[in-house]
């Protein structure tokens, strides 16, 4: 994305407090998480952005006091051939945010498995079920705080 | 005088309305009385193991008679938790696990992944790895189509055909075999080049199979393509307009077969694609004949690649000379102290790549395979997420079976091309 695109961006957003930074070139957008769907549906539906595929959903666990969790949505415009990332903080204790099933259909699958590897509830998903594991299973196994080797006896083996 | 019948009495007596075999089904000593399956609605669980399903994808099928309404794909069957196990591997120890995810075509991902990295610690390969691995990721799409086609016709019920893929399909494993050392999981590529350098023999064995590949895929096109049973079966099955596939992230030949020329080889270029002359097909139908099509075309785009890469390769340096980053040859390590250390620093303590995030992503057989690196600084990645595109593709199952009928869900799935490894992670 050259300079120009990105300025038309920025104006684009100015109601918003965005903060940009960049993902090794590409550009990226801090979101504050209580206006996320009133940026996504400018970004999505506004005729010379038209972020109109959500290709991933990456959710991080930074493993600190505040601000613990983080999404990051990996937005493509088909049309105009550019990729943008969004990146929304999310609270250490209850990690939570608004669903963004409502702007693109392609954040259903992507936002279950965060919450099965990570443990980030999605408000307003319209199936949040565990994408991996069991379903009674209890831990967020991509957590930091989860070991490698795996919780003994968190999976019931059958009898012998 | 015509025997007159009560339609009353049709409706109200239940012994007339049942078909014959399920009245055979009832005897006197069984307790259990059957509805008709084709009259009412039922619950259908097809998988995880199941042959249509192409691996262990579960589907929860709700019918009414032999229409779908509703399909659940259920995941997680070949769950092996690779990005937790990336944090605990360096860089380079992770490339072997790379082959399990997308087992179809192992050389992709490897590419996908070295390339991933490199962006990370920006580093560029020269110009006769960049070949090397464009022609073996080109192999490795041919790999994959023809599995998918070969899969897809033997569903419908044709099995010559799918012999005739494999039997193509096994040419490029003995390819691999001289190129790499190993047929199936082949861990070729390494940070910063390729493992070793492709002799000129392997890459003569590559033009006498790309010469002969064409005559041999038409042998198979010749008895697929004007069969009635196929066409009738893929046309118009399994249809998922434009717009529903750019919402639900679609990408590689599903996408293209609804009329979308999104392709990474020309929209963000990596390694020489943008040195070589290919198109990308587009169809417009969105069915699974289409899609059908769509690979076939790739198949023939890909040998057209492959000649240019063969005729083009030039000689000298295949890795990268950045003593720090590449792992240095096996021989000089055992007689050089210079490369024994920079050896040891790598093995144990990993590359190490700056602070910062990256992501990369080529355009693999089934789609964007991309991965999201972030890095601490330290030898093994912080956090590494795969985007898979058959678990993005998988996610096109439901809308595309709603209403379709219970015979065209194998279809369906076979047009989709899952591979599970992929799609579990």
């Amino acid at each position: 994305m050259n300079d120009d695109r990105l300025n038309l961006l920025k104006t684009k957003l100015t109601n918003f407090n965005i903060e940009f930074s960049d993902v090794n070139g590409t550009p990226a957008l801090y979101v504050d998480k209580d206006n996320i769907i009133d940026v996504c549906r400018i970004l999505k539906e506004d005729e010379s952005l038209k972020f109109n595929s959500l290709v991933d959903a990456v959710s991080v666990d930074w493993f600190r006091k505040k601000n613990r969790f983080e999404m990051i949505y990996n937005l493509v415009s088909i049309d105009n051939n550019e990729r943008l990332f969004i990146k929304i903080k999310l609270e250490s204790r209850n990690p939570e945010m608004q669903s963004l099933t409502a702007v693109w259909r392609s954040a259903d699958w992507y936002e279950r498995e965060a919450f099965d590897m990570m443990g980030i509830n999605f408000i307003n998903h319209p199936d949040l079920r565990r994408m991996y594991m069991p379903e009674d299973y209890e831990y967020h196994p991509l957590r930091k705080d989860f070991p490698l080797m795996g919780i003994p006896d968190s999976i019931p083996l059958p009898n012998k | 005088m015509a025997h007159t019948i009560d339609k009353d009495l049709i409706d109200n007596d239940p012994e007339i309305k049942k078909s014959k075999i399920l009245q055979a089904l009832e005897t006197e000593d069984l307790s259990v009385s059957f509805d008709d399956a084709l009259d009412n609605e039922m619950i259908l669980n097809m998988g995880p193991q199941h042959p249509a399903t192409h691996g262990v994808l579960r589907l929860l099928v709700s019918l009414d008679g032999e229409t779908v309404m509703k399909c659940i794909p259920e995941l997680g069957y070949l769950h092996r938790g690779y990005e937790k196990l990336a944090e605990a591997c360096t860089y380079h120890e992770y490339i072997p696990h790379t082959d399990r995810l997308d087992y179809l075509s192992p050389m992709a991902n490897n590419v996908a992944y070295a390339l991933a990295v490199e962006k990370l610690i920006h580093l560029e390969i020269p110009e006769r790895g960049k070949y090397i691995r464009v022609i073996i990721a080109e192999l490795a799409r041919i790999q994959s189509h023809l599995l998918a086609l070969g899969a897809l016709v033997m569903d419908i019920g044709a099995v010559t055909p799918f012999l005739w893929a494999i039997r193509e399909r096994e040419k490029i494993l003995d390819l691999y075999d001289v190129i790499c050392g190993a047929r199936f999981t082949t861990s070729y590529t390494r940070i910063g080049g390729v493992a070793q350098d492709v002799s000129e023999e392997s890459l003569a064995a590559t033009k006498v199979f790309v010469d002969e590949f064409t005559e041999n895929l038409q042998e198979m096109r010749d008895i697929v393509e004007r069969n009635k049973i196929f066409i009738e079966r893929c046309e118009g099955v399994g249809y998922l307009s434009k717009d529903d596939c750019i919402d639900l992230g679609l990408t590689g030949p599903l996408l293209r077969a609804a009329g979308v020329a999104r392709d990474l080889r020309k929209d963000d270029p990596y390694l020489v694609y943008d040195k070589l002359d290919f198109d990308i097909p587009t169809h417009t139908e969105s069915d699974c004949l289409a899609r059908y099509y769509i690979r076939i075309e790739e198949l023939l785009e890909s040998v057209k690649i492959l000649n240019q890469c063969l005729d083009k390769i030039p000689s000298g340096a295949h890795n990268a000379l950045q003593s720090k980053k590449v792992l240095p040859k096996k021989e000089r390590v055992y007689t050089k102290m210079e490369e024994l250390i920079n050896d040891f620093m790598i093995v144990n303590f990993g590359v190490n790549p700056p602070i910062g995030e990256s992501y990369s992503a080529i355009e693999s057989s089934k789609g964007e395979l991309g991965f999201y690196f972030i890095s601490d600084g330290s030898g093994n990645p912080f956090r590494l997420k795969i985007r898979a595109p058959s678990f993005c593709n998988l996610q096109a199952l439901a809308p595309m079976m709603k209403n379709c009928m219970i015979s065209d869900t194998v279809v369906i799935i076979g047009s989709v091309d899952p591979v599970m490894g992929e799609a579990d992670k």
